[in-house]
């Protein structure tokens, strides 16, 4: 009777109010599962393993989670990037939103926002609506403020459930997809 | 008799003067006003769309102040990155150095006269010695001329174990100062030594603070 149902159950939030900010030491790692509880449902998003190399132009029509290594260039117009505590990025972006908790190497153009996570480190310049940066993040880069222009929005298509590692057919990775790296 | 806490010393001016020097607890942040730093938004506010250079630890609220009054911003964590390890290099001497050549190459590298406007904070008291002037002449190539710098220097009195703090934009004439681990005071400059620091610049005003900061406004 007094039992919790598990919808109830709340995904709790990283707060980083108190929290010592040490540039030597490195925030640990989270699992991509807890970035996926960020706004983001596992029916919405494509995933990209942490195992997952890709070399190449990443570009799509659905919200992306992304926790391995990619190097070209990502192009999600309308749809949210989210790179993982494992994600390593060496492309520029070009998304609606994109919330970094991993590495990015590379320029951001984000219609709506961009969320810099207290894990995150990014080298680059951002281009953005609306920019949040947690207390721990690391940037080197330059931020332009643009206000966002009123364009129509591309809704997702309903999607089936993503595994992991495993790039949808509405992703088109124009590149080499390489073998999953020894861990 | 009911007496609110503080309320004594924030009559007396304590918050004010509440040291930078004084090492605070871990996490407290404290509040402070910067009559250096008040100059500094008066001549960044008088036009928009500048280019403001910050070389302190991030700060989302420096970010926000200055992209709120339509300026562009440009961050470049100086310490974070003069602290990576893989700079120390063997000296000839037996010691070691860090590779200053390395970090101008990989840092820092902007265009002739990119900036209007530098935060530099109080990093020179807290960046490897070899790193200090070759920053300052680099800051100098980056500037426009009529740019304004805005520096901190703690006094002696402030002690080795002054903390390094993320300075965070509050108000036009306060600084929120948050501590961050991790980072030594390696020395002080007297009045000589910074004005011998920017000798190439066009002019420096001193605000002594009461509190172990001269603050320092450059202008190129």
């Amino acid at each position: 009777m007094w039992k919790r149902k598990e919808e109830e159950q709340i995904t709790p939030e990283f707060s980083t109010a108190g929290s010592p900010v040490g540039p030597a030491v490195p925030a640990p790692a989270r699992p991509a599962e807890a970035v996926r509880g960020e706004g983001l449902r596992s029916a919405e998003v494509a995933t990209i393993g942490k195992s997952v190399v890709v070399k190449g132009e990443l570009s799509g029509s659905e919200d992306l989670i992304l926790d391995g290594e990619v190097e070209g260039s990502i192009t999600l117009r309308g749809q949210t990037l989210t790179v993982g505590p494992n994600g390593r990025v060496r492309a520029n972006i070009e998304a609606r939103n994109v919330i970094l908790h991993g590495r990015v190497n590379g320029n951001i153009k984000a219609a709506e926002r961009v969320d810099l996570r207290k894990s995150a480190s990014l080298t680059g310049d951002i281009v953005t609506a609306r920019i949040s940066i947690e207390d721990g993040a690391f940037f080197k880069g330059g931020i332009d403020i643009q206000k966002p222009e009123p364009a129509a929005r591309v809704e997702p298509k309903p999607q089936t459930s993503a595994a992991s590692a495993t790039v949808p057919p509405s992703l088109s990775a124009q590149g080499t997809l390489l073998e999953p790296k020894k861990l | 008799m009911c007496v609110v806490p503080g309320i004594l010393s924030r009559l007396f001016g304590g918050a004010e003067r509440q040291s930078v020097g004084e090492a605070p607890l871990p996490g407290q942040k404290v509040s402070r006003r910067s009559t250096g730093f008040n100059e500094f938004i008066r001549s960044v506010s008088r036009e928009d769309g500048l280019k403001i250079l910050d070389l302190g630890a991030t700060s989302p609220a420096n970010i926000t102040f200055m992209t709120g009054l339509g300026h562009r911003f440009h961050q470049e964590d100086v310490l974070h990155l003069a602290s990576d390890k893989s700079l120390i290099i063997p000296n000839g001497d037996g010691g070691t150095t860090v590779d200053v050549d390395r970090f101008l190459r990989e840092n820092l590298c902007f265009k002739r006269a990119e900036f209007d406007a530098v935060m530099f904070w109080d990093l020179a008291d807290f960046l490897p010695e070899p790193l200090v002037k070759p920053l300052i002449e680099r800051i100098h190539v980056a500037m426009k001329p009529g740019g304004m710098m805005l520096a901190f220097f703690h006094t002696k009195d402030a002690g080795p174990d002054a903390p390094f703090y993320r300075y965070n934009i509050a108000a036009k004439d306060t600084l929120e100062l948050q501590p961050i681990r991790g980072f030594r005071l390696q020395r002080v400059f007297n009045s000589r030594h910074v004005e011998n620091l920017f000798r190439e610049y066009a002019s420096i005003k001193f605000f002594l603070g009461r509190d172990n900061i001269r603050e320092v406004l450059v202008v190129r």
